[in-house]
């Protein structure tokens, strides 16, 4: 068993395999120096913490030892031959056998067009040695200008603010996190940044930056000029299928995998922010998701897969964003059309919202407060997704109602 | 060897069935447990991945899974049972005595 990419879907799908008692060679092939290593820190306590000269393994190098795991780190695939089940490999020049090959090679963050930022350094975060980058850029009074106003772009945003820097975010679209959070929760994380000092520009775009002393000056599309001094974009990632494309696995807004995870070649399979897959969910909807759970659950899956199993992938999307001290949860679609929101409104002042289809069923939930008051009713609904039940916007409104016992009524 | 030590924790009509309640003491946090069948337990009360409290997560059956990472933990041994979690929780003997929940938290 051969896997490309150790990033979180790729540890767990080695780990996975390990566990499900294969007995055979299994190589990881990482692209970075370091061992697999967990990246939602990288926008949160990496950045706050000076201390961390690591970041937290999903396995360390014991781990895989003791699992037999042969990890390459620092190495790069650069052809997959599927005729004789090889895969090329830089800068070693090395050729591996593979007999199930899984790609889980994640996505990159999507860079600006250059002509938008001649002459500046735009910072991008994905990686560790990245999040190191930014974090020396964020002293106390340092000026920060955050591009693109998503979960990355509001995270670093927030982790700025906490270590005392001056910030300000620029999102082009007409308001922050428009991709997939409701209205009115973008609005309750909009004014907590506001209570923090951040500046939000919505709807605004930057049109150039010239130097200016030791600082950059960024104009921005509504007049304004920012001098900072650092410039860090959040403006989306894209999958990395250039190695599968060359090889001829089909991709469809990532690898084009089915229910099971498994490519057009029945040897080669992928998961993670790579893959795009039919959800059952959602009328087997082709998705792609770039979140740290499903990485997970895919990998798990995977691994499952490569060893022969034929079962699909089902797993209910589930997110989340840490901003200062609040936590935004989301599970299931809170945005598919003809859906009804119902709140509940929980003793602790905060709520939660329920999304239904028209036929009644639990599509999504989602919610914006501290973590520690949310996220065990926040499971029960995403539990409600998973098996596609209709417990009634009434009930779910009601506080009264205990959202464990509709689970329990099935 | 072992020193016994048993604090009166709560009262057994203070947790409800397949559910779990902080307590804290000495410094320290537990998490009390009552199972479906009606047994309590109780573990060290943060999570071994993040140090989270677990009396925040969701029990089902005999497992609480943390509210941040949803790693999973089989609260009747500590056993740790779901990814992100490798490392197992410490438990702690439990005593009902009049409708009260004792935990032992003694030392070696």
């Amino acid at each position: 068993m051969v896997i490309v990419g150790a990033g979180e879907a790729g540890a767990r799908a080695a780990l996975s395999l390990r566990q499900s008692g294969w007995p055979g060679a299994i190589t990881l092939i990482g692209q970075e120096d370091l061992p697999p290593y967990e990246r939602p820190p990288l926008s949160k306590k990496v950045l706050t913490c000076t201390t961390d000269t690591a970041p937290r393994t999903t396995v360390n190098a014991d781990g895989l030892a003791a699992d037999k795991i042969t990890y390459l780190p620092g190495t790069r695939v650069c052809e997959i031959d599927r005729v004789h089940h090889r895969v090329a490999l830089l800068p070693t020049q090395r050729e591996f056998h593979y007999d199930r090959l899984l790609l889980t090679t994640g996505a990159s963050a999507r860079k600006l067009a250059t002509e938008s930022h001649s002459g500046a350094e735009i910072h991008y975060l994905r990686t560790f040695a990245d999040a190191v980058k930014i974090r020396a850029k964020l002293d106390r009074g340092a000026r920060i200008l955050i591009i693109g106003g998503g979960f990355i772009g509001l995270e670093i945003a927030a982790s700025a603010r906490m270590v005392g820097a001056d910030v300000t975010v620029v999102e082009m679209a007409p308001r922050i996190l428009g991709r997939s959070v409701p209205q009115n929760l973008a609005k309750l994380i909009r004014q907590s940044h506001a209570e923090q000092g951040v500046a939000i520009f919505e709807g605004i775009g930057v049109t150039g930056f010239e130097p200016a002393g030791q600082q950059t000056r960024a104009h921005l599309s509504n007049g304004v000029t920012v001098d900072c001094d650092a410039i860090v974009a959040g403006v989306g990632a894209v999958p990395n299928t250039g190695l599968a494309e060359s090889s001829g696995v089909i991709t469809e807004n990532g690898i084009r995998v089915d229910a099971c995870l498994r490519t057009n070649d029945p040897d080669i399979f992928a998961a993670g922010d790579c893959c795009s897959f039919p959800h059952a969910l959602y009328d087997n909807r082709r998705i792609r998701l770039e979140a740290w759970r499903n990485a997970q659950a895919q990998g798990q899956h995977a691994a499952a897969s490569l060893l022969g199993a034929a079962t699909a992938y089902c797993a209910v999307p589930s997110f989340w964003s840490d901003q200062y001290d609040r936590t935004l949860l989301i599970c299931g679609f809170t945005d598919e059309p003809n859906t009804d929101t119902v709140e509940r409104n929980l003793a602790s002042g905060v709520n939660l919202q329920f999304h239904l289809a028209s036929d009644g069923r639990l599509l999504g939930a989602s919610a914006f407060g501290p973590n520690e008051l949310i996220a065990r009713e926040m499971r029960i609904a995403e539990l409600l997704i998973e098996r596609s039940a209709s417990p009634g916007g009434d009930r779910l409104a009601d506080p009264a109602v205990k959202l464990k016992s509709l689970l329990r009524a099935g | 060897m072992r020193v016994a030590k048993w604090i009166d924790a709560c009262g057994t009509d203070e947790i409800e069935v397949e559910d779990v309640l902080r307590f804290d003491h000495d410094g320290r946090t537990y998490a009390l447990y009552r199972s479906p069948d009606d047994r309590f337990y109780a573990t060290d009360g943060l999570c071994t991945h993040e140090q989270v409290h677990l009396a925040d997560g969701l029990v089902m059956d005999n497992i609480i899974e943390c509210p941040k990472h949803n790693g999973r933990f089989d609260y009747t041994t500590g056993q740790a049972r779901g990814a992100p979690v490798c490392i197992s929780l410490k438990t702690y003997p439990i005593r009902i005595d009049n409708g009260r929940v004792l935990i032992d938290v003694g030392t070696e």
